[in-house]
């Protein structure tokens, strides 16, 4: 008997408890899909004040970058209503709105000033002239390096490097037994981490993923030439194990001062002068370098917020994008926490302020995003949108299974022939079957 | 006859069992360790063991940041209903195989646990919307009856292995001292089997509380669990390494707990009919 009624007793009590939820007032509560990182945990804090301003409660879900990925696009594709707001980029935008997903943000308020938008970032994330997705904040890729060891090394770091130069410093600012590497890169594979940073790097030494009828050109020279060079370079400059290394890993090895110079996200300028850094006070900045063909190989991103259409909430969700993507947002944070920390590379007027301007990386940042076109992004011509990705929704498969193969000659499992004639087949076949070709 | 073991080789053996113990149990103290960190410490080269300054810092942040206690209830309501509905829908199905067998008894056994090895992000789409059609999107009724059919293939295995070292002739006896079929399974099946049955839930308890691909793909605000939680503060862009360290702690620590006081039964329904 006892048994029975625990059995009874424990299974009711689950399954009424697990159907319920908490309550909440479902008009005034907005849900939020966001990534983790700094800027956006800061706005997390500042929420109480939109609830207090406008009476709508927020509900954060946070989710690591490549989990939020899946988690929105398997919400957005099945019209799951999850989110009434999603944190998208610049990949994902101009595909969802181009197929309907995203409500257009072609009514925002005079206030709001959508003008000031960085015409880079309102490009990346628009689709026909439409903007589907408000930019929070906006980054490029630049040189961050260590004056001190630039110094010793008795070189001068130009403001426009090219790769030559960079080689030639890496390998004078190496000293193995001071455990100090010239230069720290991006090696790891996935699309979004060393498969962006040689894409971009790839677009200065004349590289492209595709030709105007959509066929691979890993077969090409440029390809060969831009992995020959970061591999001969971070063989001889690099830190053990470069292979593996991502974002995380050159920003722990650099605020440590293993690095001599890192090639990264332009929002990594407030971490490697902060208070984590054991070299904030020895820090330059440059623009990245190129090979004199006239394309940089810096990326251009921008976590934006974006509504999916469906959403019950519209009007809700357009009140707080326009309050989190506004100057006055900025001129909250920057009241409260410096402004160093304001979410940088969205709008123009926050290059003009006088304030920001005295910030050591603020210049540098903006003269990345201005030199970035996602529309014009090779040499040769190519028929993709994208910097570091090719916005179509095929690449993110496609370039995660390339950069394995990349990762896998860095690591000296096979030669950079063995990787390109791999990287070739996959891509080919893919398209392919996507019924590009 | 009894194999004598000798004094050195037990040493050994007990060296070489408190190796691997460590070995596994080395990242969950690393885990920890890195929690009582700085960020900076956290990311140290070499990496520093004790001495440094010990910090509650990354605690309070989390704490302040997240509602622990939310996705708390959300992980024990979850994993504790899906192994109840679980253990309430295996115990017959166990029974009927293991006392009342036919042909193709076994077959449909290893066809069950033949769906354990299908890739989860296999039926992310049908599952999700099934879950769209039905509202059951961000419940944790949804997650409940997700989990416990993800992992009734275990919970059935087991139990049929436990069944099947209980004699048929018990259970015969109490049918002909007028017992029905539920008084069988209740009254007389379930008592003896109790170990196997405890063990049971507590695997199943595990498997569904550590379980993160359903539990994130399929929830939102309001059903999220621990897993949830933790995956909250990863990024693979900045450094939330002593932050993450805390978030992970604070998930593990009521399972941890769990485990070491259950582990005695644990390990005996595990090994339960594993000598004869």
């Amino acid at each position: 008997m006892s048994l029975k009624s625990t059995l009874c007793a424990a299974t009711a009590l689950s399954l009424i408890t697990a159907t319920g939820a908490f309550a909440a007032d479902p008009s005034a509560t907005i849900t939020i899909a966001t990534v983790n990182n700094g800027d956006m945990i800061r706005m997390q804090g500042y929420t109480d004040k939109f609830t207090e301003d406008t009476g709508i409660a927020v509900e954060w879900v946070t989710l690591e970058e490549n989990v939020l990925r899946q988690r929105v696009t398997t919400d957005i594709t099945t019209k799951g209503g999850a989110f009434d707001i999603m944190t998208i980029g610049m990949y994902e935008t101009p595909i969802w709105g181009s197929n309907g997903w995203l409500v257009p943000l072609d009514d925002l308020s005079e206030d709001y000033n959508v003008g000031d938008i960085l015409p880079a970032m309102a490009g990346g994330l628009s689709h026909d002239g439409t903007l589907y997705a408000a930019p929070f904040y906006g980054e490029s890729s630049m040189i961050m390096y260590r004056t001190d060891l630039m110094e010793a090394a008795g070189l001068e770091m130009p403001d426009a490097p090219t790769w030559d130069f960079i080689a030639e410093a890496a390998a004078a600012m190496t000293d193995r037994d001071a455990d100090i590497n010239g230069i720290c890169l991006r090696g790891k594979a996935g699309w979004g981490e060393g498969g962006a940073f040689i894409t971009a790097m790839s677009n200065s030494f004349g590289a492209r993923w595709f030709d105007m009828d959509w066929n691979a050109q890993f077969d090409t020279e440029p390809w060969a030439n831009t992995l020959t060079f970061y591999k001969n370079m971070m063989d001889a400059s690099g830190p053990t194990g470069y292979a593996t290394n991502g974002f995380n890993e050159n920003l722990s090895l650099f605020n440590q001062g293993k690095c001599g110079m890192w090639i990264d996200a332009t929002v990594a300028a407030s971490f490697v002068t902060g208070d984590d850094s054991t070299v904030a006070d020895s820090v330059g900045f440059a623009l990245a370098p190129d090979t004199g063909l006239g394309k940089r190989s810096n990326w251009l991103w921008a976590w934006a917020l974006a509504i999916p259409a469906g959403t019950q909430q519209e009007a809700e969700a357009k009140q707080f994008i326009e309050w989190a993507t506004s100057t006055g947002y900025i001129d909250l944070v920057a009241e409260n926490e410096g402004w160093a920390n304001v979410p940088p590379g969205a709008r123009t007027s926050l290059y003009e302020n006088p304030n920001y301007q005295a910030v050591p990386f603020a210049q540098m940042t903006l003269d990345s995003i201005l030199s970035a076109d996602p529309n014009d992004s090779t040499v040769e011509p190519s028929p993709y949108v994208g910097i570091q990705f090719a916005a179509i929704p095929e690449f993110a498969g496609i370039a995660t299974e390339v950069s394995q193969e990349f990762s896998a000659a860095y690591a000296g499992q096979q030669t950079i022939e063995e990787a390109l004639e791999k990287a070739q087949a996959i891509t080919n076949d893919a398209m392919e079957a996507a019924g590009y070709r | 006859m009894s194999r004598t073991v000798t004094k050195q080789r037990k040493m050994i053996t007990t060296a070489a069992a408190w190796t691997i113990g460590l070995i596994i149990f080395f990242p969950i103290y690393w885990t920890i360790l890195t929690s009582f960190k700085t960020e900076a410490q956290a990311i140290n080269d070499p990496p520093l063991f004790f001495a440094f300054d010990w910090t509650l810092e990354n605690y309070a942040l989390v704490q302040e940041r997240s509602d622990y206690m939310k996705f708390l209830w959300n992980s024990v309501i979850i994993a504790g209903g899906s192994t109840i509905l679980g253990i309430l829908v295996a115990i017959p199905a166990a029974w009927s195989m293991a006392f009342v067998p036919s042909k193709r008894t076994k077959d449909v056994l290893l066809w069950m646990l033949s769906t354990k090895m299908l890739p989860a992000v296999g039926v992310l789409y049908p599952i999700s919307l099934i879950f769209v059609q039905f509202d059951l999107l961000d419940t944790r009724g949804g997650l409940v009856v997700v989990l416990m059919l993800i992992n009734l293939p275990i919970i059935v295995w087991m139990l049929y292995t436990y069944f099947k070292e209980i004699p048929g002739e018990i259970l015969e006896a109490a049918r002909m001292d007028g017992a029905t079929l539920k008084e069988e399974i209740l009254y007389v099946l379930t008592p003896m089997a109790i170990p196997g049955i405890a063990s049971t839930i507590l695997l199943n308890f595990i498997l569904a509380w550590n379980e993160a691909f359903w539990t994130l793909n399929l929830t939102a605000a309001n059903a999220a669990p621990l897993t949830a939680f933790i995956a909250s503060y990863s990024s693979p862009e900045g450094l939330f390494f002593a932050k993450l360290s805390a978030a992970s702690t604070m998930a593990i620590t009521p399972i941890l707990i769990l485990g070491w006081f259950s582990q005695k039964q644990l390990v005996r329904g595990l090994t339960f009919g594993a000598v004869k």
